[in-house]
């Protein structure tokens, strides 16, 4: 059904190459989602998928079929934009109704769609309100009403959290996830959020400079990043890198150890530490310490660690949780 | 403005210029006021009214008080219905040509072509041009029965060249005012156009929208306002067209309003009628403003 494959997909704007070829095989039902830094070229991708942007070379199937031609309305796919989108001048049920009005849809049929599509999303009573008179949450359901009316194959997400605040947005990640697990549907997701990535993705594609970095599962880019790259993006806080003397035992350019990986000790360890700054957030507490050769190092400490400025610990790292890269960023794996 | 005090002080501070502004405005509409009211036509020598018609009341410089008389022989004139109609259509014509001309010339600039900068700048040219010397120009170069443009043109298809202020002065009147006109509404209208929101029409191309359905739901709701803007203003100038007319010598058949009042004031010396005729127009023209306001003051809101 909605599978959707990209073959050495390019993007380039005159010399400027945003995308310099992606190959991705993404699996019907699927819920992937692009991640990277701004500028990683992940929306422009996203909009390759979509038909917004011309590719320079290769294709786009979808369902097998190529569609790199193809004219957006026509791919089965909906997307939802990060400013939502919505026609102003339009009512909710206006927004919602104006694909199936343009595919020329018969109007009952419509009125059953959207009626249908409002009661889920918690619409129904503002089914005659213009956006603006609705807040941001309801602008974003409206957006993903127009999305879901029109029963597409696939369905595009840009970054549609990122104008929310913050408690909102953690429940709209749990509907959209929700809305997932009911429509079945292939759902491709671009955000810079690593912790949306994280939580919602069935597998993760992080890119850099238009590049696939790594493609796999929250918890295997999180166990075993195949990049420095991919190594300081995925988690929070971020993994300490090390390169250097700190390096050398372990006969590698950098060594990669996660926060929540130090074993913390007051009287011995591999790499002693003076504490710096402490950020207690109640069920963590992070600590901010400068290990000397190692450089500045973040430690996660389970539940409140009562500890003082300019205190001398010791950090023990786990062997098995170590990470190693060569010299060109690459894991190195035993 | 918190406080009582800032508001006190800003009210000060504006008070000279709106005072300014006050005494600018109202001393010439209470002379015109004034002189509308008067017997007071230059080429009559019998100035001194108590003695050419005693019995009569009379000014401080011995001018014949009319009443109202100047207005009921302004309004009853055959040639103020006239006026008011060529007035209308004038308006009319003009409007209904920007507003539909600025669309489709707003929508084709929005399109990205070579050179795009330099058509824009021309476009905005012929609203810079003073009236008078645009009717002048259509007068000598475009439309002339024997030397012009257009007469070469129709003389290039085989047609016989109009005499366009002679057979046709309306039409020609509306063609050379449409002509400066046009382009301030396409410049409203571009610059509306390009504060569409760009996902707004990506969203549109998601959902398949053909072209004419795009323009139709999508880009002319989002103008209607700056189109308001366009009939407002608009109407407001060209109820005052005066230039195109006098100079084409149209004015016998495409006369408006305000070139009826010249006619009273400086073709039959008749101060006091073209003073009446003035007041007349100025209130004309705040009804039209009135409901304007009305129609569109509600469109702005929404």
């Amino acid at each position: 059904m909605g599978t959707i494959s990209l073959v050495k997909a390019r993007k380039a704007f005159g010399d400027a190459i945003i995308i310099p070829g992606v190959d991705l095989d993404i699996k019907d039902g699927e819920f992937v989602v692009f991640v990277g830094p701004s500028g990683c070229g992940k929306s422009t991708l996203l909009r390759m998928i979509a038909g917004l942007e011309d590719l320079t070379s290769g294709s786009i199937l979808i369902d097998g079929k190529n569609m790199t031609e193809e004219a957006p309305s026509k791919r089965g796919l909906s997307m939802v934009f990060q400013s939502y989108a919505l026609y102003p001048h339009m009512s909710v049920r206006g927004n919602i109704s104006f694909g199936l009005k343009m595919a020329g849809m018969p109007k009952d049929e419509i009125a059953a769609k959207v009626a249908k599509a409002a009661a889920t999303l918690n619409l129904t009573e503002y089914l005659d309100r213009k956006p603006r008179q609705l807040s941001g949450g309801q602008r974003q359901r409206v957006a993903i009403g127009r999305a879901i009316v029109r029963n597409p194959e696939g369905f595009l997400f840009d970054e549609p959290l990122s104008n929310l605040d913050a408690a909102l947005r953690v429940n709209m990640r749990l509907e959209i996830m929700q809305m997932h697990k009911d429509l079945g549907a292939t759902m491709i997701y671009v955000t810079h959020d690593q912790v949306e990535a994280m939580t919602m993705a069935d597998r993760i594609v992080v890119l850099n400079r238009g590049n696939i970095e790594q493609v796999g599962t929250p918890l295997e880019l999180y166990n075993h990043p195949d990049s420095l790259f991919v190594a300081g993006f995925i988690g929070s806080p971020k993994m300490n890198l090390m390169d250097g003397a700190p390096a050398a035992p372990y006969k590698c350019a950098t060594i990669g150890i996660r926060p929540e990986h130090l074993d913390i000790s007051r009287e011995a360890g591999t790499w002693p530490a003076t504490i710096r700054l402490a950020e207690h957030l109640g069920a963590d507490t992070f600590l901010h310490v400068d290990a000397g050769l190692c450089g500045m190092m973040t430690v996660r400490a389970e539940g409140e660690y009562e500890v003082a400025s300019g205190a001398k610990i010791f950090l023990t790292p786990e062997p098995s949780r170590i990470h190693r890269f060569d010299k060109d960023g690459k894991a190195i794996r035993k | 403005m918190a406080t009582q005090q800032t508001r006190a002080l800003g009210k000060l501070a504006v008070a000279p210029s709106v005072f300014a502004l006050f005494v600018w405005m109202i001393v010439p509409l209470a002379m015109t006021i004034y002189f509308s009211f008067l017997r007071y036509n230059l080429l009559d020598p019998n100035i001194a009214c108590s003695l050419m018609h005693p019995g009569q009341l009379f000014d401080a410089e011995n001018r014949c008080l009319a009443g109202f008389s100047n207005y009921t022989y302004f309004l009853t004139d055959p040639a103020f219905f006239k006026a008011m109609g060529n007035s209308l259509i004038l308006v009319g014509w003009v409007l209904g040509i920007s507003v539909a001309g600025g669309t489709l010339l707003a929508l084709l600039l929005d399109q990205a072509f070579y050179g795009r900068g330099f058509v824009r700048i021309m476009m905005i040219a012929p609203f810079l041009v003073m009236p008078t010397v645009s009717a002048l120009v259509w007068k000598n170069m475009m439309m002339n029965p024997v030397s012009g443009f257009l007469a070469y043109l129709f003389k290039l298809v085989g047609l016989q060249p109009i005499d366009w202020f002679a057979h046709a002065p309306m039409t020609a009147v509306v063609i050379m005012v449409a002509w400066q006109w046009v382009p301030f509404a396409t410049l409203i209208l571009l610059t509306s156009l390009q504060s569409l929101d760009e996902e707004q029409k990506e969203a549109a191309e998601m959902d398949g929208t053909p072209p004419l359905s795009y323009f139709w739901y999508i880009v002319l709701p989002h103008l209607i306002r700056p189109m308001t803007v366009v009939i407002l203003i608009e109407t407001i100038f060209l109820l005052n067209v005066f230039a195109e007319i006098y100079v084409t010598g149209t004015g016998g058949r495409a006369g408006n309003l305000p070139f009826l009042v010249y006619q009273y004031g400086l073709i039959s010396n008749d101060i006091g009628g073209a003073s009446a005729g003035g007041i007349i127009a100025v209130i004309l023209a705040n009804i039209v403003a009135f409901f304007l306001m009305r129609m569109i003051g509600k469109n702005l809101e929404a």
